[in-house]
């Protein structure tokens, strides 16, 4: 590690942190075994999503304002999670005499994914992965940060994921029928709309399944959380992993 | 205060940014236009015919009513245009002729100086235009350059036979207007 | 009937709802490709929207230039600020013509108005002459989609629907058939009809004109026999130049349907001799979403229902769960202007993915709208403890050290906490997931451990 190397502030989202940590494990190693210089600022909390998502973007302000001063101090915020990142980036709302460090925040922030394909440039990761990969596209990450060319759009087809995983030697890449469908997670809907969340969940695995993934990956544990918690009830053999714990094992 | 005045008012009293109108650009297609417009009509349900083979269709037929306004082809008429557009309802075959066609679709433009009644390319049986191949453009934007601001008090394009897909989705031709379109290029 | 609740009914017989989705799913999958046989396509999409922003931010002056030029082709004009006006004024056009049955083509906005209830109560019969519409019509339904009206219903259901009102053969399921069947019964109407209505997809300011697109051609079969040809139209309708057309009829039916373009484009701009053509322009609520800025660029929509098929709840929940006239994506940024508080579960029915923004040809952003529906509607009715615990969730996340004790308190709660209690049904999460399996330490602990 490069003391003078740009210094990188890791966001690990609160569902992540609770539940998931060993993604957040594999986030950082992985940053680490590339040669950033990491930190992990102890104070974070949740960014604030649920309650946006639900409406209440206005009463964000205060968990916004300790985001953007945890984190001013870093050159970059790095998070596995294109939904948080989106967030962050989309909606915040304005925070009255933070103006630039917020607008240097939305600059400064990047899912993982995207990190590692703009800013590190990796393009051509070396690594083993002998497995059948099936990528859930999260939309947020999909759509929101362009993470992947949706299918809607007619734009050269490019998916920063994929770029990082196909490479990998042994590692086969699933082409899923619907490639960016969404998964029905959708924060608060998961709950609110419980029947059309379950059914979307279990159409998207299906696609998986029908295409003998061994391996469901994504850059979102909120869509695998809800993939898996469906997976797990109807004792679906399908590992779930985060592209941070695949690169991470394949890499190391 | 008329309603005429409260919408008008209404929208007057709503600051809004000016935001310019943007000038058009002249897209085309690639590829051979008699070719394209070919395809474009097959894929819309219509037909593609050459003299001969409309000739040869017509007399295997035997069509009660036909009339034919498309110049080089009325001796196939064998009916006279009703002054009511309601006795064509039992018209067989119209024969018309199109101004000119699009390739990218099919759309072939035809206007009132066409359409004796307008309601003749609708209520026929079948439809048979004429199109001389000089008169393809590449896409709508030709086309509406074409038309520029000449008047007409009706104007259509029409692409192919009457269809739906009403019933679950299964292509049904002939839904109420003409159950099929035949496109003679000359 | 909230959109869960009537989502969880449309969802109770899988067979249909998995039917519902693949369809729409194909026509959408058909809109990709032949999006992609255009290079310039995404090019066209920001023309179409800059056409709108434009023509939105000078509606008025093209408001005046559309009459101006349409009474200069003797075309009749009249207002409405409202549904109620827009009624009376259809029915005072038909009480002139002393004229008891119309016919009428698909018209998204004439169902905004309830146009038909008003004139059947008032003597009129109206025969909807949309394939779908009639059958629709039949059942005494709304339309549950605005360009496949009947897309909810199973030919099944159609030929029982035929064989009791047009006579067909019982169990005859054919849909070429059934179409002809409708076919007969529809040219009766066309022919006998003094008076036909039709929508109006682009009003063309230039040269006072509109244009009418259907593949059926019921639209131009109806006006055409008909002495009276009453359009009605939105006022957010028009278009600057009639070269702009270029631009919207190559986006419309590809996107509508994945078709290159419709097969009858019908441009009217002045009536036959001896007829009459009358437009109603009508406000009804939308001056009042023009003057939300955040919302106005939801007056684009050109309705091609592009949003609907890409939705993926709409696919799986159908028209009707949404309760408003025009359904899905763009109708739950249109209706709450219309009525927040019946509207209000709408913005919801979402999981904000984005499909609708991608797949719109005048690009509405339209989940971003969603997303600030949401803030505007728990304003006025969010429910007080929603907001409440929102409010401490909040607060408790502003605290790290209260994260910190809540996230130890879920995760041993989560692992002690008897199954039947995590997934009694009243608990949505676990009715048909798991849990994740809850880690012995969180991240937090992890980092605090190896790395400081």
């Amino acid at each position: 590690m490069n003391i003078h190397s740009p210094h990188i502030g890791l966001f690990i989202p609160c569902y992540v942190d609770q539940f998931y940590p060993k993604v957040g494990v594999a986030t950082l190693e992985l940053l680490e075994n590339l040669g950033c210089r990491v930190s992990y600022p102890m104070d974070q909390t949740c960014c604030g999503q649920p309650m946006a998502n639900a409406g209440y973007e206005r009463d964000t302000i205060g968990t916004s304002e300790r985001f953007i001063d945890i984190f001013g101090e870093y050159d970059y915020v790095v998070a596995p999670s294109g939904s948080c990142v989106l967030h962050v980036k989309e909606h915040f709302p304005k925070i009255q005499g933070k103006e630039e460090a917020q607008h240097q925040l939305h600059h400064k922030i990047f899912e993982l994914t995207e990190f590692l394909t703009d800013v590190l440039k990796i393009d051509k990761p070396t690594g083993k992965f002998p497995h059948r990969v099936g990528y859930h596209a999260s939309c947020h990450g999909q759509r929101g940060l362009r993470l992947a060319s949706s299918s809607e759009m007619n734009i050269s087809p490019f998916n920063k994921a994929k770029m990082l995983l196909e490479n990998l030697e042994g590692l086969e890449w699933v082409e899923l029928s619907r490639k960016d469908e969404c998964c029905g997670f959708g924060g608060t809907f998961a709950v609110t709309e419980e029947a059309l969340s379950l059914r979307m969940g279990k159409d998207r695995l299906e696609d998986h399944l029908a295409h003998e993934v061994e391996i469901l990956t994504g850059g979102d544990m909120s869509c695998i959380m809800h993939l898996q918690g469906i997976a797990s009830r109807e004792g679906r053999k399908i590992q779930f992993m985060h592209l941070a714990e695949i690169l991470n094992q394949a890499m190391k | 205060m008329s309603s005429r005045k409260k919408i008008l008012n209404a929208i007057r009293g709503i600051s809004r940014e000016e935001k310019p109108l943007p000038s058009l650009p002249d897209y085309g297609v690639s590829g051979n236009l008699e070719e394209a417009f070919s395809q474009s009509i097959l894929g819309n349900k219509g037909e593609i015919l050459t003299t001969l083979e409309l000739e040869a269709w017509i007399k295997e037929q035997r069509f009660e009513k036909v009339i034919a306004l498309a110049a080089g082809f009325e001796q196939y008429s064998n009916f006279e245009t009703p002054s009511d557009p309601h006795e064509l309802d039992d018209l067989n075959l119209a024969i018309l002729e199109g101004q000119f066609g699009v390739a990218e679709n099919g759309a072939i433009w035809l206007d009132d100086s066409q359409l004796k009644h307008r309601v003749l390319p609708f209520i026929t049986e079948h439809l048979v235009l004429i199109l001389e191949k000089k008169n393809l453009y590449p896409t709508l934007h030709q086309a509406y350059q074409k038309i520029g601001n000449e008047f007409s008090g009706f104007g259509l394009f029409v692409a192919g036979p009457s269809k739906t897909a009403d019933i679950e989705q299964s292509l049904v031709i002939g839904a109420h207007g003409a159950k099929s379109l035949r496109v003679v290029l000359i | 009937m909230s959109h869960p609740q009537a989502a969880s009914e449309f969802l109770k017989d899988q067979a249909k709802a998995k039917w519902h989705d693949e369809t729409l799913w194909f026509v959408r999958d058909k809109r990709d490709r032949i999006s992609k046989s255009i290079p310039e396509w995404e090019d066209l999409r920001n023309l179409a929207s800059e056409i709108k922003d434009n023509v939105l931010s000078n509606l008025e002056n093209y408001l005046v230039e559309f009459e101006k030029n349409a009474l200069k082709n003797g075309i009749h004009i009249h207002w409405a600020k409202d549904a109620e006006e827009h009624n009376q004024i259809v029915l005072g056009i038909l009480q002139k013509q002393k004229c008891t049955a119309i016919v009428k083509s698909k018209s998204i906005l004439t169902e905004e108005c309830h146009l038909n209830p008003y004139l059947e109560k008032n003597g009129i019969e109206v025969v909807d002459t949309d394939l779908g519409e009639r059958i629709v019509q039949f059942l005494n339904q709304p339309p549950s989609h605005i360009v496949l009206p009947a897309i909810h219903l199973k030919k099944g259901e159609i030929s029982e629907l035929f064989h009791e009102k047009l006579a067909t053969e019982k169990g005859n399921e054919d849909p070429a058939y059934l179409t002809n069947a409708a076919r007969l019964h529809l040219r009766e109407k066309f022919l006998g009809a003094k008076v036909a209505i039709t929508g109006v997809n682009f009003g063309v300011a230039e040269t006072g004109e509109f244009v009418v697109c259907t593949n059926e051609g019921n639209a131009d079969m109806g006006v055409h026999l008909a002495d009276v040809h009453i359009a009605c139209m939105g006022i957010e309708k028009l278009i600057p130049r009639r070269a702009d057309l270029g631009v919207f009829l190559r986006l419309l039916a590809r996107s509508a349907t994945g078709q290159p373009v419709t097969n009858y484009n019908s441009h009217f701009r002045s009536p036959s001799p001896g007829k009459e053509i009358h437009i109603v322009l009508l406000d009804n609520g939308r001056t009042a979403q023009l003057a939300r800025e955040k919302f106005r660029n939801s007056l684009k929509c050109i309705r091609c229902g592009a949003c609907m098929n890409t939705c993926p709840i709409y696919r799986r929940s159908g028209g009707y769960s949404y309760g408003s006239t025009v359904p899905g994506p763009i109708g739950s940024i249109l209706s709450p202007g219309l009525d927040m508080k019946k509207h209000s579960t709408l913005p919801f029915a979402s999981t904000l993915c984005g499909s609708c923004t991608d797949v719109c040809p005048v690009k509405i952003n339209i989940h971003e709208q969603l997303y600030e529906w949401r803030q505007e509607i728990t304003k006025t009715h969010g429910e007080l403890g929603k907001s409440l615990s929102m409010k401490l969730a909040s607060a408790l996340f502003k605290s790290p050290l209260a994260y910190k004790i809540s996230g130890n308190v879920m995760r041993s709660a989560l692992k002690n906490l008897p199954k039947s209690l995590i997934y009694h049904p009243i608990n949505s999460w676990g009715k048909g997931r798991n849990l994740p399996e809850t880690p012995s330490e969180s991240f937090k602990a992890w980092y605090q451990k190896n790395r400081s």
